[in-house]
């Protein structure tokens, strides 16, 4: 039950914004977080906007786990010295 | 969907496997905590490719599954009672009481409503000033503050015919209750990554601090949980044993503070009793005192059942949220008890074990998953 999921911000009316989530548009309750603007990403849950989810935070440790396998792959790839 | 692909890619999922397979060299015994990772992991086939060495065990994390049968024949009560609405979740209305379901009642003209938000609650005791609107609410942290939001909304609007039976559960407090149970064997937790988005992950350093277990919050994609394993074992192999955020996209140290506040505002701790495993201390949220006008329980206690807390006695759904057994353990499982005639909770929440292992029972690596 507790599932939450990622929608985007598209318009804030006082305590209530509308929001996408995977290309359904409905009206969540902001009241639960300080401050949330239009284009931000939030967690959805029980038509309450939880946590805004940290765009910048997600780009880095996505980047950081393909850097990590992409020199794996040249390792591999790269000729024996041996 | 954003936020979501990023974390099903096939290339980063085989690198995270062959890490954690060059890592795994001793059984690992891994509770994950939320209901929503259980499903995850076995919607996803994982364990196929894992080491055989890592084995997860489900943990309680599943609020239905946890509601006591003496709650839900509370709710019942009040369906039967004139005039009265019952609002709430959809898993709640298919578990069984002990002798009928809210589902059942209905069928015989009840008024039960299915609620996708709190909000809906108070808005139908608006719409029906003529009738009582119970919220039968039930859920971990990451559903209370939402919850207790209905109070303080009903509260501004000056309802007196809106009131919530609730049973709300802390995670901490069971967590110590299975890591004090002599029958149960962890090594390492995977943390609830939405709970979490509330309560910070201060709230689980109590686990490597007294018990020395190492615990990874994790988001819920396949990629989010492959990538929390490998930072398991990398703790075991560099002898950390430390609280860790995988999910740091939404998961701070100290999570929503303004969330937290309307929990306090609305709620304090009680003694909780959990199906399947017993009465915990102060492992429950009840309405605070001066807001009893709105707890159902004070507002109809005339109409409150005596409790009869019988499992049905093929049910072993208290092992399984214990994370003692297995649901195919259960000479029920599959035959008896099925998502659509459940005779325990863990089958009725599509987060329950036992409905996690019927409905991906026959994902394979073959099938390649499977689809949503």
């Amino acid at each position: 039950m507790c599932l939450a999921v990622p929608a985007e911000v598209l318009d804030i009316d006082g305590s209530t914004a509308l929001v996408d989530m995977a290309g359904v548009k409905r009206r969540i309750c902001i009241d639960l977080l300080d401050e949330v603007h239009p284009g931000d990403y939030v967690l959805v849950h029980v038509g309450f906007a939880l946590q805004i989810i940290d765009a910048q935070e997600a780009q880095e440790t996505l980047e950081l786990l393909r850097a990590c396998f992409q020199e794996d792959l040249h390792a591999a790839a790269a000729p024996s010295t041996e | 969907m954003k936020f979501v692909d990023e974390y099903r890619d096939p290339a980063a999922a085989r690198y995270l496997l062959e890490q954690i397979h060059k890592l795994c060299d001793a059984p690992q015994r891994i509770m994950e905590i939320c209901g929503g990772h259980t499903h995850s992991i076995v919607r996803s086939g994982m364990e196929q490719v894992l080491p055989e060495a890592i084995k997860f065990v489900h943990g309680p994390g599943c609020p239905v599954c946890v509601t006591p049968i003496a709650k839900i024949d509370q709710a019942i009560a009040l369906a039967r009672r004139p005039r009265t609405i019952i609002a709430t979740y959809g898993d709640m209305v298919r578990v069984p009481g002990s002798s009928s379901s809210l589902l059942q009642e209905k069928a015989k003209g009840a008024h039960v409503k299915i609620v996708y938000s709190s909000l809906d609650a108070v808005r139908l005791a608006v719409e029906n000033p003529d009738s009582e609107v119970v919220f039968f609410a039930v859920g971990f942290e990451t559903t209370i503050p939402a919850n207790g939001f209905s109070v303080i909304r009903a509260k501004q609007l000056g309802l007196t015919n809106f009131s919530m039976l609730s049973n709300h559960v802390l995670v901490p407090p069971v967590i110590r209750a299975v890591l004090d149970d002599p029958g149960v064997r962890i090594d390492a937790f995977l943390g609830p990554g939405h709970v979490s988005t509330i309560v910070g992950s201060q709230d689980y350093e109590f686990i490597p601090r007294e018990y020395h277990r190492p615990v990874v919050i994790s988001g819920f994609e396949p990629n989010d949980i492959l990538e929390s394993l490998f930072m398991i074992l990398k703790q075991r192999r560099e002898g950390r044993c430390e609280v860790e955020v995988q999910y740091s996209r939404a998961v701070t140290k100290y999570g929503n503070p303004r969330a937290q506040d309307v929990v306090k505002e609305v709620f304090s701790p009680v003694e909780q009793e959990w199906r399947g495993i017993g009465a915990i201390a102060e492992s429950g949220l009840s309405l605070r005192k001066e807001l009893r006008a709105f707890d159902a329980y004070y507002k109809f206690h005339d109409w409150m059942p005596l409790p009869r807390p019988e499992e049905p006695c093929e049910c072993i759904c208290g092992e399984i949220t214990r994370g003692v057994k297995e649901p195919r353990e259960c000479a029920s499982f599959g035959t008896g008890c099925t998502p659509e005639r459940p005779l325990g909770a863990c089958m009725v929440s599509s987060e329950g074990t036992c409905a996690a292992y019927y409905r991906y029972q026959h994902v394979t690596i073959q099938t390649g998953g499977a689809r949503d």
